[in-house]
């Protein structure tokens, strides 16, 4: 999921400022043919049509039906009654891959079902996103050996949500801060309360950036900051 | 034939007269030499968790049928290998996921018994309400989703009601949902809060009405008795054979329940009722599960009723935390305390198996301890592993539609099967 | 349970009518009763055992008794279920001649258990009907409960070692 932040620019040069103007000329009926139409479409397409489609996305996530141990239990709790997944609009649980958005992997992925579940998110139609519910999915759990395998190894995964199992409600949380990502919107959490701004996983080519670097504001600690 | 049977095969006969009969070798059908081999692979809405059958069909009748399982395998017991005695706890629990408290029991049941440590009273009692609770719970949960395979989809939300409100008493008591870690070896990790046992108290009072309003709908339920009533019915002997236990052997009128027949943790000083069902079918094992529920009612009453004072976890200060009050007292304490967190406490070389009565069947735990503190072998002797293998003669020759309300009935947990 | 005396006598019985090794040793372990007998006996042990009334096979499992030899053991916990009793059946092999007789054909519950034992420790079972792996996947080589096979596992991933996780995926 690529996410383009663009400055607004100050100032007289700012890109905004020449569409103030563009918009201005095409008030008072200045604009015309290319100029018309280049402008109409940066308007529309760019800002509005991808924020509607973002809404749309984020607000009919259609979860896939894949439980795979203890988290589902807890799956099948957000999806009950008291803690209703329905009110955001997700209780749309869909058991064939093709017509899911969203794989929340909850549970343990054993080595023989690790390339399943790949098979199964290779099966999802784009766009498409990864929950990685509970501690087994993202980080081996309780049980570090031979038998399990982190999501994160053979998936790309969006969201983590922590918990063995985790509540109901953190995973609804955790559904909730990737709905606020698809729409373009995402969660700064702990970079707004730490100042971790330029950390951001969103973007593949900043992971080439040295890690110490980026972690400068002292998150971790300084353990690796001495690597060049 | 009646008129309503519109054309006919090849051969004279109708599609509704081949229906009725499911032997069908007689039958001069032309294609029942084609066998087709089909997969409800590990990801299925219906298989429970992730198992995989292999399927062959006949038309839409099931002739063969192979499970296969380890998609969720987690090497817990290799896991369990690598951590002291109380650090085990946790990582069991994990294993039959539904019926966490059971493992706990179980594998603390058999360290205990291999030390030769005595439990409280009131850490039994305690024992026994939350493991009737976790049974209740985990019985809903089967009730849940066996309405949802079954298209029963409103069953769902009302289990879930019922399985809401116990898991609020699990936190209340021990801080998790799930898995609270809240059996240890001598005893239970915390005493009961105050106002606790008014919850429980509330909820075995009001439960019971649930369960009639269920009944009331399920019961009698035309749909229902045409799924379930004499659909997949295995005699006792072949169960037997099979080593099956728990409500599937209870369901042919075996009375075999541990809980009656070894007690353990007093059970016996419990006043319920096993009860059984006749022919094995599946509406058998339906209402032998929701008759259990009902039992465990009772004795959460009993037990909360006779709840004794005392301590909630043995004395023995070399197996079981002292009472953090006494760490700023008690030299003696805080060694026990630092020893028994670092390296955990020894148990002398033995081996035993212990077995308890899980809502599934025969749960057992076999120990090894080689008088080291991290145990040598842990096994779990999961009921759904063994259960499992009395898929077969359950679904030998029956619908495909039949074979997904069986495999709600069998009530596998994935997670008990693979370890 | 069969007391001490009941385990003396059908050790006895046993040594009598399959040979003086059939019963290694005999322990009697917090009012459990273990019988040990040699691998080739089994069969005929559990068929005695069964005649006695213990007609309920609950659990076959596996030990690993590193670094004692012989290293892998097999256990049968039977239940008399009238007389409300329990009795194990241990046997050893070593690794390197890892061969069982399979009590599949007379056990049926021994099935999944066995396959089980052979994922897991190696052990091979003789004439049982379908001898495959059956948790880990089956090219998988290795036997991952024996004691001398690692735990294994991963570095936990956090964001600073994140660009050197291997992320197959990419």
């Amino acid at each position: 999921m690529e996410v383009r932040r663009e400055r607004l620019g100050a100032g007289a040069d700012g890109e905004f400022r020449a569409r103030q103007l563009r918009a201005q000329q095409m008030l008072r009926g200045e604009l015309e043919g290319p100029d018309l139409q280049a402008h109409v479409e940066q308007g529309v397409l760019t800002t509005t049509m991808e924020k509607a489609a973002n809404w749309a996305r984020a607000n009919g996530i259609m979860p896939a039906t894949f439980g795979l141990a203890c988290c589902a239990i807890e799956m099948m709790g957000m999806v009950a009654a008291r803690v209703d997944v329905a009110r955001f609009g997700f209780e749309a649980l869909r058991a064939s891959p093709r017509q899911a958005d969203l794989l929340i992997i909850s549970g343990r992925i054993s080595i023989k079902m690790a390339p399943v579940v790949r098979r199964i998110y290779d099966q999802m139609l784009e766009p498409k996103w990864a929950i990685a519910m509970g501690a087994c999915s993202s980080s081996m759990g309780v049980f570090n050996n031979y038998a399990i395998v982190p999501a994160e190894k053979f998936m790309p995964v969006d969201m983590h949500v922590p918990g063995c199992p985790p509540r109901p409600e953190a995973l609804v949380y955790g559904i909730l801060k990737l709905r606020a990502m698809i729409m373009a919107k995402p969660d700064m959490a702990w970079r707004t309360r730490y100042g971790g701004r330029g950390t951001e996983e969103f973007v593949e080519s900043e992971l080439a950036v040295d890690p110490a670097a980026a972690h400068a504001i002292g998150v971790t600690g300084g353990g690796e900051g001495s690597r060049a | 034939m009646s008129e309503l049977d519109v054309g006919t095969r090849p051969g004279g006969i109708s599609y509704r007269e081949q229906e009725e009969s499911i032997e069908l070798a007689h039958l001069p059908h032309p294609e029942h030499e084609e066998l087709l081999t089909l997969n409800l692979g590990p990801h299925h809405p219906a298989t429970h968790g992730v198992l995989r059958l292999i399927t062959t069909l006949e038309g839409e009748v099931v002739r063969d049928i192979k499970p296969i399982i380890g998609y969720v395998h987690t090497g817990i017991e290799k896991t369990a290998e690598d951590k002291s005695y109380w650090k085990v706890v946790p990582v069991v629990e994990r294993m039959d996921y539904l019926s966490y408290y059971f493992n706990a029991m179980a594998y603390c049941g058999c360290v205990e018994k291999i030390l030769d440590l005595d439990v409280p009273p009131r850490a039994q009692y305690l024992r026994v309400i939350h493991l009737e609770l976790n049974r209740i719970a985990s019985h809903l949960l089967w009730l849940a989703t066996g309405g949802l395979d079954l298209g029963a989809i409103s069953v769902f939300w009302y289990g879930w009601r019922d399985r809401d409100a116990v898991l609020d008493l699990f936190e209340m008591s021990s801080g998790q949902r799930m898995h609270p870690r809240y059996i240890q070896v001598g005893g239970v990790a915390e005493d009961i809060p105050v106002g606790w046992a008014e919850k429980v108290r509330s909820f075995t009072k009001s439960y019971p009405a649930r369960l009639d309003q269920y009944e009331n709908l399920i019961d009698n339920n035309e749909i229902v008795l045409q799924r379930l009533r004499g659909v997949a019915a295995v005699d006792e002997q072949t169960l037997l054979d099979l080593g099956v236990t728990g409500p599937l052997l209870r369901a042919t009128g075996n009375p075999w329940d541990l809980r009656k027949a070894e007690p353990y943790s007093s059970y016996d000083h419990f006043d319920f009722k096993i009860p059984v069902g006749t022919i094995g079918d599946n509406y058998d094992r339906y209402r032998v599960r929701m008759a259990e529920m009902r039992e465990s009612v009772r004795i959460i009453d009993q037990a909360l009723e006779g709840l004794p004072e005392g301590p909630y976890i043995s004395d023995n200060r070399k197996y079981a935390l002292p009472p953090r009050h006494e760490l700023a007292t008690s030299m003696e304490a805080l060694i026990h305390h630092f020893k028994l967190v670092t390296e955990g406490f020894r148990v002398p070389p033995g081996e035993y198996y212990y077995p308890i009565e899980s809502p599934r069947g025969e749960m057992g735990v076999y120990l090894r301890a080689d008088g080291s503190a991290k145990p040598a072998r842990v096994h779990m002797r999961d009921p759904s592993f063994v259960n499992l293998q009395a898929f077969k003669p359950m679904v030998q020759d029956l619908y495909v539609a039949d074979l997904i309300a069986a495999l709600a009935m069998l009530d596998p947990i994935l997670g008990g099967i693979d370890r | 349970m069969p007391d001490a005396t009941g385990l003396e006598l059908i050790a006895q019985e046993l040594r009598d009518a399959h040979g003086a090794d059939a019963v290694v040793d005999t322990t009697y372990f917090r009012d459990k009763a273990t019988v040990t007998i040699a691998p080739a006996v089994v069969r005929d042990t559990l068929a005695h055992l069964r005649d006695r009334g213990f007609r309920f096979l609950a659990s076959v499992h596996g030990v690993d008794y590193h670094p004692e030899e012989p290293r892998l053991g097999v256990h049968y916990e039977l239940l008399d279920m009238t007389e409300v009793d329990r009795i194990t059946v241990k046997l050893r092999v070593p690794t390197d001649a890892p061969h069982v007789l399979s009590v599949t054909p007379e056990w049926p519950t021994a099935d999944h258990q066995e396959r089980e034992i052979y994922d897991m420790f190696g052990v091979i079972f003789d004439e049982h009907p379908d001898l495959r792996r059956i948790l880990m996947p089956e090219d998988y080589e290795g036997y991952p409960q024996r004691r001398d096979f690692p735990v294994g596992g991963e570095p936990v991933l956090f964001t600073h070692n994140e660009p050197h996780n291997p992320g197959y995926w990419r």
